[in-house]
């Protein structure tokens, strides 16, 4: 430590010593002390009032790559716009220590802003906080760029917390120190993982029942119903049917549930000897999908029928897509079109030029943006959830008509929690909202 | 061969399930390093799905080129296209294709001038067909289509200058159109569609539901 900074250590203790006779107040010493780190006027004159309680802790529910700063809250009255808090980070008691990060006192977030790190405690209010996942180190070669260091899990630092005001800035004498922790749970989602554990265990109760009683009811999706009517009009025509897939890839629940309608359409076509055209904008989906048609080829007994061609993969971009399948409808004018999956701005396009063209359409998708234009343009359209009850409303196989219940049920207690959670906020009861909002 | 088919797949599906379902939960490093290597292997996959993709496109236009069917010369224009792109990548402006692509060749003329306002047409079209949509549908024959007529008139006019000139109130109004009735409809449509999703990803992880296998999936 130099002279400079020794003396000025003296003088400031010196100060504060004087200032606290006057005041009447618990003694400076109690709290950690203050060391001025450059020149100018004594801490005590410096930024009143101080901040107390600094410490530093492990970020919660992290792989361990983050320290929190926290400390008492200033009065925003009384400090001055120009404070700023600074926390330095070093790898050592002795440093150096390295800039991590700084906050203006009067806009410093406070601890009940975050409840993800700091719960919903009303104390949240009177503390403000910095956190930290990494500092700044000066390059090794001379006018090269200062590297930004990560902060590592399992590994003791050391920080610094300076107030600084102008060109001046004070520190406080103890060093902060913590070594961050890696966490296997992630408490914040634990509301959501005791959802996610009933809607099983609520599914897979139902699925089980529905096997000892298959003649469970499932309401008329009228849109599931018009298939068979819709094939039958292509028969009458002499023209193809047209089944347009969705541009999300087999990863995507909707591109599955599109699946599963594909097989029993393929074959009632192939009952009725129509010709079926299956569109596909992703590879693996044009592979499962000439499974799918081959299979149900297989199933009615007429293996010759299947067409591998027919079922074509057509372009991976959109617009790409949509040009292609417009172009060919408007070429073959097939008399059914069925647009099942996920679709983005050109199921206008499709539904447009399937109208122009007289063909009877059928729509499918979980995409609400695109739900207003399938209901205004097309016959029959499954919306959201729909879709999906698609494979068990068409197999009606117990099974599957068990899990849709097992929803339904999941359905009506989330109805529940919401009204509940919504009267008891209109009366001022905060704790339920808290307990199942997501963090 | 039917284990290969089914029950194999079935396992694999229900440990990368729980896998991934875990990993959500858990912030470990080892779990997020985890989770990147599963996302690249997705993407190794999918780079090889690609080739199947381009398979399918050139032999099935390749069919209709040599057989002459209707429309053959659509699927000409596909090879051409092909061509032309993939051959201006791989030249690369001379440093063909194992550096980086080099910017200012033909093959970003082409994208810029060819391929992105070919683009931008497809997407104009769409306004047209909003109109003629609208057109058809805005006809007040029972009480729902007045409802929808109503709104859909409040919200076009609250979202254009003109609206607000015709009446001050129409973009409050259009506001509370879109954020309390609208949004309603929307978070409820999306209840159900969130646990339809879960509810079809606890079928597939478990195995009651096979149809991504292709075929019956029985």
């Amino acid at each position: 430590m130099t002279k400079t900074r020794l003396s000025i250590m003296l003088a400031a203790a010196l100060a504060i010593g004087a200032a606290s006779a006057w005041v009447d107040e618990p003694a400076m010493a109690a709290e950690p002390s203050l060391t001025e780190t450059t020149g100018g006027p004594s801490a005590a004159q410096l930024l009143p009032p101080l901040p107390e309680l600094v410490e530093m802790s492990d970020l919660p529910n992290d792989n361990g790559t983050g320290l929190v700063v926290t400390w008492t809250a200033p009065d925003t009255t009384v400090v001055p716009k120009s404070v700023f808090y600074r926390v330095a980070i070093g790898t050592s008691p002795d440093g150096p220590f390295y800039p991590a990060g700084e906050v203006n006192a009067r806009l410093g977030l406070r601890a009940s802003s975050n409840p993800a790190i700091f719960g919903w405690s009303p104390k949240n209010e009177g503390l403000q906080f910095l956190v930290v996942r990494s500092y700044l180190v000066p390059s090794a070669a001379p006018g090269g760029e200062p590297e930004r260091v990560g902060i590592e899990p399992d590994r003791t630092y050391f920080a610094q917390f300076s107030v600084v005001s102008g060109g001046m800035e004070a520190t406080l004498s103890n060093v902060l120190v913590c070594a961050p922790r890696q966490n296997w749970f992630m408490w914040t989602k634990l509301n959501l993982f005791v959802f996610l554990v009933f809607v099983g265990v609520v599914v897979l109760v139902f699925i089980e029942l529905a096997r000892r009683n298959p003649n469970m009811y499932i309401r008329k999706i009228a849109g599931l119903d018009a298939v068979e009517e819709a094939v039958g009009r292509a028969t009458e025509m002499g023209k193809p049917v047209y089944f347009v897939h969705g541009l999300e890839p087999i990863s995507n629940i909707s591109t599955i549930a599109a699946l599963n309608i594909l097989g029993p359409v393929a074959r009632q076509t192939f009952k009725y000897e129509t010709e079926l055209k299956v569109l596909n904008n992703d590879p693996i989906v044009l592979a499962v999908s000439q499974e799918t048609v081959q299979q149900a080829a297989l199933d009615v007994g007429r293996p010759d029928s299947y067409d591998e061609d027919k079922v074509m993969f057509v372009a991976s971009n959109q617009f790409s897509y949509a040009a292609a399948v417009e172009g060919m409808m408007v070429r073959e004018r097939p008399a059914t079109v069925l647009l099942m999956g996920y679709f983005y701005a050109e199921s206008l396009l499709f539904t447009e030029t399937g109208g122009h063209i007289g063909a009877i359409q059928i729509a499918g998708t979980d995409a609400y943006t695109q739900l207003p234009f399938f209901i205004t343009t097309c016959d029959y359209t499954l919306m959201g959830e729909e879709l999906y009850a698609a494979s068990a409303y068409l197999s009606r196989e117990p099974k599957l008509l068990g899990s849709l219940r097992g929803q339904d049920l999941g359905k009506v207690v989330f109805l529940g929690i919401l009204a509940l959670g919504a009267i008891l906020e209109l009366v001022g009861v905060h704790w339920f909202t808290r307990l199942v909002t997501p963090l | 061969m039917l284990v290969l088919k089914r029950t194999v797949p079935v396992i694999i599906a229900f440990v990368l399930g729980i896998t991934a379902i875990a990993i959500y939960f858990i912030p470990h490093q080892k779990a997020q390093d985890l989770n990147e290597t599963l996302a690249l292997w997705d993407r190794i996959i999918a780079a090889f799905a690609f080739f199947l993709g381009m398979y399918s496109l050139l032999y099935i236009h390749g069919q209709r080129i040599r057989r002459r069917q209707a429309g053959w010369g659509y699927s000409a224009f596909v090879y051409v296209g092909f061509a032309l792109m993939t051959g201006t990548a791989a030249y690369n402006r001379g440093h063909w294709v194992l550096v980086a692509p080099v910017p200012g060749g033909a093959y970003d003329w082409l994208f810029d001038y060819v391929f992105i306002p070919a683009e931008s047409t497809m997407f104009a079209i769409l306004a047209f067909f909003i109109a003629s949509a609208a057109y058809r549908t805005f006809r007040a024959r029972t009480i729902e289509a007045v409802i929808l007529l109503v709104a859909a008139v409040i919200v076009m006019l609250g979202r254009v200058p003109v609206g607000a000139l015709i009446w001050g109130q129409f973009p409050a109004l259009q506001e509370w159109v879109m954020s309390v009735p609208n949004m309603a409809a929307k978070r409820g449509l999306l209840l159900g569609v969130y646990l339809g999703a879960v509810a079809t990803a606890l079928r597939i992880i478990f195995g009651i539901e096979r149809a991504y296998l292709g075929g019956s999936g029985e």
